[in-house]
């Protein structure tokens, strides 16, 4: 784990701090109400939470623009909190109701959202790689001066079809952010059980792909980067390559007893690295907030995650006809032409 | 000694080729590994080598000549002080007329040859006219069309540029849309499916070439996981317009890894729309509907037929809808039920039944998902028979599933158990005489019809 690289006086507005802070919040707070849904048996199947790894969507949403598109593994409910999808929707689909963003057909692991240009949610790992390169692919086609980020974790880092990707990527200088969330472990293997050169983004140097490592429990450092990585895109330079250094404090999936690591492990990251308590330091050190600001952000928050479980237990579940609704498509669902 | 020098096979599925160019003339001196003439196949140009030094004796074919059968003589070559005429045989051994064909034996059916009655065609108006086009004629034409037709739509794939297609599909589309358009893609299928599947759901209309089917199982990934079931698990959000395309099946001594046939693999998904034409008219009108399709479909083709001409409606927009099935003649003791390749045995065995005083009702599917059953009950419901042809392995085939659909939705029907012919269940083997053994025959559709009919 890198250190903490940006000191005590980032350069940063107050409301832009306080916004960091209120996002990673809302999906701490929204993933352990999940979990706890889970544990109620509302919530079924696979269950991937993203808490500790909030820094990283929210930093990175930081540095995106209007239009700018995403795609993740099935750890995905932070990236779609942190790019404005609704709580409500998002956890009406962790409960497989009518009210999800795919009316209950997708789970926790398949949601999307075309307004928000949320592209998935995919569940099989490494295959949003060069799902991602070729959005990013239509995007260049079309001239848009879109860029994407594709979120992959170290685990799919070792997947062939990335490696594909990224020599694509570059050959076509395809504008797209690969963003490896090294949480440190693929399941339960640890990244130095399961590769030889721990340096993930520097595998892209063999297709000529810039990159860097950037500390994930730093949202500000993570937004930095994000920036110089769009900005390369944005260029027409290519892709980029984020190693995100970051870390997850709950198991893999909720059935994960995570025997792989010791709890002190987890406790210290969670003492020492934690990046809401980070942010909660900055705003409080420079005097943006006092704990009533905090305290009450925290209160607005639980409201709404609240207000998102109620609707997700309320939302009925999806009318049987739905089994055999969404198969085929009359027509292109509505905004998909480019 | 004179020896002659013989056209030349130089693709698995080449029988015949033009002799477009010679390089060297009568008298000229060559040796091994001059070039000595050009030789147009189906799929490309290609120059042909000298193996034994010598002199040009004689030119046996003259350039331009088309349909040179593979193994004709077409040159003669000399040894210092010989002439050409020494050599033993130098009449073109493949132009001798094929022994006539023995007369039938009379058939053992109490009637007579049956007449032959072939159904008008549906969908083109009255008065068109028509073409003969070469199946890959047609598919070229198909997508130079939809990539006119809309700008959205682009196509990917390993050689489909530069090279002009491995197969020539593409020949001639990257000069006139260019390199945004028509995409030479790295050897990565697995990679090129996922970017083409990623860039559908982003609102592009991709045509992603295989330069053969059995590649994209590196791919099937994509295919099946990212691109059939997006639809539905975004809940009807995010749809996935996309064409994958290119030959299936065998071909001719590929052997096992290069020659299988996924029409059933790819027909069990909910979510794919999958087609696999036998004409050249159907070719061109069911891509087109294919490249317009807001799903993703998988466009079988067949190398073999490739080069096999039909007549195709001249016609300036022509399409063919999916989940209709052609009835390609009409009879009254058996339905034949086939698709792709599976249809040149069934007419071939139709034809021979005629003759037989068998009337067989062929059906040609066209597309396996969506699958026309009204179309294939309704012919058994007449025929109380039916037989299925097809390339693919037996087990859990196409002719499986129309087994249970007729089983389940025609049984009172039924005069007979319905029975499948289909590849043997082996992979495919190289030596010529296993190979064809290992394919479905004419005669084995022949036999079925037979055995269905009590003959």
């Amino acid at each position: 784990m890198a250190t903490r690289k940006n000191p005590a006086k980032p350069n940063v507005s107050a409301e832009e701090l306080l916004e960091y802070y209120r996002e990673m919040l809302l999906i701490r707070r929204f993933e352990e109400k999940a979990g706890q849904l889970y544990g109620m048996g509302l919530i079924g199947g696979f269950c991937h939470l993203y808490i500790g790894q909030e820094a990283v969507v929210v930093g990175l949403e930081a540095a995106a623009s209007e239009g700018d598109k995403r795609v993740t593994s099935y750890r995905d409910h932070g990236h779609m909190l942190a790019c404005g999808m609704d709580a409500k929707g998002v956890m009406a689909e962790l409960t497989g109701r009518e009210g999800g963003y795919s009316r209950g057909k997708g789970g926790s692991m398949h949601m999307f959202s075309k307004e928000k240009h949320f592209y998935g949610g995919h569940g099989i790992v490494g295959a949003q790689v060069p799902i991602g390169a070729g959005l990013a692919f239509a995007d260049k086609y079309l001239g848009n001066d879109r860029v994407t980020f594709a979120y992959f974790g170290d685990g799919a880092a070792n997947q062939g079809q990335v490696y594909e990707t990224y020599n694509m990527a570059q050959l076509w200088e395809l504008p797209v952010i690969f963003v490896i969330e090294n949480n440190q472990y693929a399941m339960g293997t640890s990244v130095a059980r399961s590769t030889k050169s721990p340096a993930l983004w520097k595998r892209g140097e063999a297709y000529g792909i810039a990159g860097q490592e950037v500390d994930g429990m730093d949202v500000l450092a993570v937004k930095e980067a994000g920036e110089k990585a769009v900005a390369h895109c944005r260029a027409g330079k290519g892709p980029y390559i984020l190693e995100v250094k970051t870390y997850r404090y709950r198991g893999h999936s909720m059935s994960d007893p995570a025997k792989y690591r010791t709890r002190e492990e987890v406790q210290k990251m969670r003492e020492e690295r934690d990046a809401i308590e980070h942010v909660r330091e900055l705003l409080l050190s420079g005097g943006h907030a006092t704990e009533d600001d905090l305290k009450a952000i925290d209160k607005d928050i639980k409201a709404v995650v609240n207000e998102s479980a109620e609707f997700a237990k309320e939302s009925p579940e999806p009318a049987l006809d739905e089994l055999y609704t969404d198969i085929y498509a009359k027509e292109l669902p509505a905004g998909q032409e480019a | 000694m004179a020896t002659e020098v013989l056209m030349p096979a130089l693709s698995p599925t080449m029988e015949e080729g033009t002799l477009a160019k010679w390089l060297v003339k009568e008298g000229d001196t060559v040796s091994s590994g001059d070039i000595l003439a050009e030789i147009e196949t189906d799929k490309a140009t290609m120059e042909f080598e000298a193996v034994d030094e010598g002199i040009i004796g004689k030119i046996l074919i003259a350039e331009g000549t088309e349909g040179v059968k593979v193994n004709t003589p077409i040159a003669v070559l000399v040894e210092e002080g010989e002439s050409a005429d020494d050599v033993a045989s130098s009449a073109p051994a493949a132009d001798a007329a094929p022994a006539a064909e023995a007369a039938p034996s009379a058939p053992a059916a109490p009637k007579g040859p049956v007449e032959v009655i072939v159904p008008e065609e549906q969908d083109i108006p009255e008065g068109t006219e028509f073409k003969s086009m070469t199946v890959r004629e047609a598919l070229n034409s198909a997508i130079a069309e939809e990539l006119r037709r809309d700008e959205g739509v682009y196509i990917m794939g390993e050689e489909v540029a530069e090279y002009q297609g491995a197969y020539k599909i593409t020949q001639g589309l990257l000069d006139e849309f260019g390199a945004k358009r028509v995409i030479d893609t790295p050897i990565t299928e697995h990679g090129f499916a996922g970017v083409a599947v990623g860039s559908a759901m982003a609102g592009l209309k991709p045509i992603v070439e295989f330069m053969t089917f059995n590649f994209a199982m590196q791919a099937i990934d994509h295919i099946i996981n990212s691109a059939a079931k997006t639809l539905y698990m975004s809940g009807g959000q995010m749809g996935c317009p996309i064409v994958f395309r290119g030959p299936n099946g065998a071909a001719a001594r590929v052997g096992a890894q290069h020659s299988q046939d996924y029409a059933a693999w790819y027909s069990q998904i909910p979510g794919l729309k999958v087609v696999m034409p036998y004409s050249a008219a159907d070719y061109k009108g069911l891509f087109k509907t294919a490249v317009r399709d807001p799903n993703p479909v998988i466009f079988l083709e067949n190398e073999i037929l490739y080069g096999k001409s039909f007549d195709v409606p001249v016609l300036d927009d022509y399409t063919v809808p999916f989940g209709k099935a052609k009835i390609w003649r009409e009879g009254t003791d058996v339905t034949i039920v086939s698709f792709g390749i599976g249809m040149t045995y069934a007419l071939e065995a139709a034809d021979k039944l005629a003759a037989e005083g068998i009337s067989a009702e062929v059906i040609d599917l066209r597309t396996l998902r969506p699958l026309d059953k009204d179309t294939v009950i309704k012919s058994v419901m007449k025929t109380n028979r039916c037989v299925t042809v097809e390339e693919g392995f037996p087990v859990c085939s196409i002719g499986n599933h129309i087994s249970s659909i007729l089983m389940q939705e025609a049984f009172d029907y039924l005069d007979a158990p319905v029975i499948n012919c289909t590849g043997k269940d082996v992979p495919m083997p190289y030596a010529a005489n296993l190979e064809k053994l290992a394919l479905v025959t004419t005669d084995e559709v022949i036999d079925a019809v037979k055995q269905v009919t009590y003959r």
